[in-house]
């Protein structure tokens, strides 16, 4: 799972679409209140809410002429009201920050499938979404079909945070796909040392929050994304200094 | 000759506005058109148009198995941005289907050295990356080049060499050339056709019956001189 993450993430920091990738996270929240509401799995619920988001993002950033960051801002904002007003209490604290104890053995090898999934999808288009990230027009000339591409991305970006719901939670997840890969960012000059940092370092806090957290007492999910954190601004330093 | 490009009644509007409105021309295969016109005159929104990326009406016809290389004007690359010239190129390599040793010819055709190519490519200097796009373009052993204002941002002496890189590669490669261009001099020496963009009326033509004063003042709009000399060199004043 956070192979898949530094992976997506790589991509979605290069793209400069941070603001945007914590937005998708958020949309998982209605789904997750509607999956308790009419008591079905929540992480079935969020993944479908995902995908929704991925699309709304999708569509908007393909007709440039609205400002995609206000609208993003509506729709995340939106996404968190509606979210909270259908779920509540406790039910709503596991989906905001995660439930790593309460993960069943089905959840587990569906969510390996998911994160090969991703993984393999990364690899795959990594040429043609590097292509388009530099600019969509050259990459339609060398015959990437951008629209598609770029989609299918969103989709990848959508599962590999309801892969992640219920061990980090909503606002977490989408910290593990942008912290690490933000990091990177500071410290790669070529896009194999970004992927590689990347990946490296949502592996490392996601092994530090989970070995840490029982260790110190705390939940792990939090532990997690403030290792990530604390790695990101030592990059600041690091590269201030170099 | 055989026809690389033909275009009819090609119109492209935003909105209310029209951009391009009824414009016919052809290309002959391994000749060069450049495009001039006045900023506004929809020169870039041609290229976008012939490359499918705006909606237009009318028809693009490229002849059979044409393979394009685009070279846009400019881009907005992060400095930070952890990708290589080199990771640029393989990228296209993978996605063209051409061998990685594609890399090392298309660097040495545009002269661009390993060193730059290992940087990152918002490090590039503004020559450095219009040989690097040019690169990217050469990648694929493409039939067509398609240009957009290859020397902005290059000093002059970096301008003259890039049109006459241009020049080798159309030589070796036999490839139909078409670019945007404000450098009416360059345009009168490397061009085989003309195409005049305005507002009021579009022309095409050899750039010697297209590049007359008259011709430059109603399309600019402005006092536009332009000499040719007698060995053939052009010097344009505005």
């Amino acid at each position: 799972m956070a192979v898949a993450a530094g992976l997506v993430g790589s991509v979605a920091v290069m793209r400069r679409m941070t603001l945007a990738a914590d937005a998708i996270s958020h949309i998982a929240l209605p789904g997750v209140g509607l999956a308790l509401l009419l008591r079905f799995d929540p992480v079935l619920g969020a993944l479908g809410a995902l995908l929704v988001g991925a699309f709304l993002v999708w569509g908007v950033e393909r007709q440039t002429r609205i400002p995609t960051e206000a609208i993003i801002g509506v729709v995340f904002s939106l996404a968190l009201a509606i979210g909270s007003m259908m779920a509540s209490g406790e039910q709503l604290i596991d989906a905001l920050f995660g439930a790593p104890q309460s993960l069943g053995q089905t959840e587990l090898v569906l969510g390996g499938v998911a994160a090969v999934l991703v993984i393999a999808f990364m690899l795959w288009a990594r040429s043609e979404l590097v292509i388009a990230l530099v600019s969509p027009d050259l990459a339609r000339t060398a015959g990437v079909r951008v629209a598609r591409v770029e989609l299918m991305f969103l989709m990848a970006f959508a599962l590999t945070v309801a892969l992640g719901l219920r061990y980090l939670g909503v606002l977490l997840m989408g910290s593990l796909i942008i912290i690490p890969a933000a990091t990177a960012k500071q410290l790669a000059r070529s896009l194999d040392g970004m992927q590689w940092w990347s990946v490296g370092l949502a592996v490392f806090a996601m092994l530090a929050g989970s070995l840490g957290g029982p260790l110190l007492g705390v939940a792990t999910g939090p532990l997690t994304i403030v290792v990530a954190a604390a790695v990101f601004f030592m990059s600041l330093v690091t590269r201030r200094a170099g | 000759m055989s026809t690389a490009l033909e275009v009819q009644g090609l119109s492209v509007g935003f909105g209310q506005e029209r951009v391009l409105r009824d414009l016919s021309f052809t290309v002959t295969a391994g000749s060069t058109l450049a495009i001039i016109g006045p900023n506004g005159a929809g020169k870039t929104v041609l290229f976008r148009a012939l490359i499918g990326t705006v909606p237009y009406e009318g028809t693009v016809r490229w002849a059979p198995d044409t393979r394009i290389g685009y070279v846009p004007q400019k881009l907005d690359i992060e400095r930070d941005l952890p990708l290589t010239g080199r990771d640029f190129l393989r990228a296209k390599a993978k996605v063209a289907g051409v061998p990685r040793d594609e890399i090392a010819r298309v660097l040495s055709a545009v002269s661009l050295d390993g060193g730059a190519a290992d940087r990152p490519i918002g490090t590039l200097s503004g020559g450095q990356f219009q040989r690097l796009l040019v690169a990217f373009a050469l990648m694929g052993r493409p039939t067509v080049l398609l240009f957009d204002e290859p020397t902005a941002g290059v000093d002059p002496p970096g301008e003259e060499s890039i049109y006459a890189l241009f020049r080798q590669l159309q030589r070796k490669h036999g490839f139909t050339l078409l670019l945007i261009s404000h450098e009416l001099n360059l345009v009168y020496r490397y061009a085989d056709q003309v195409l005049c963009l305005s507002q009021r009326e579009a022309c095409v033509g050899p750039p010697i019956e297209v590049l007359t004063t008259e011709r430059l003042q109603a399309m600019y709009g402005a006092q536009m001189k332009f000499h040719v000399h007698e060995h053939h060199e052009g010097r344009a004043d505005t």
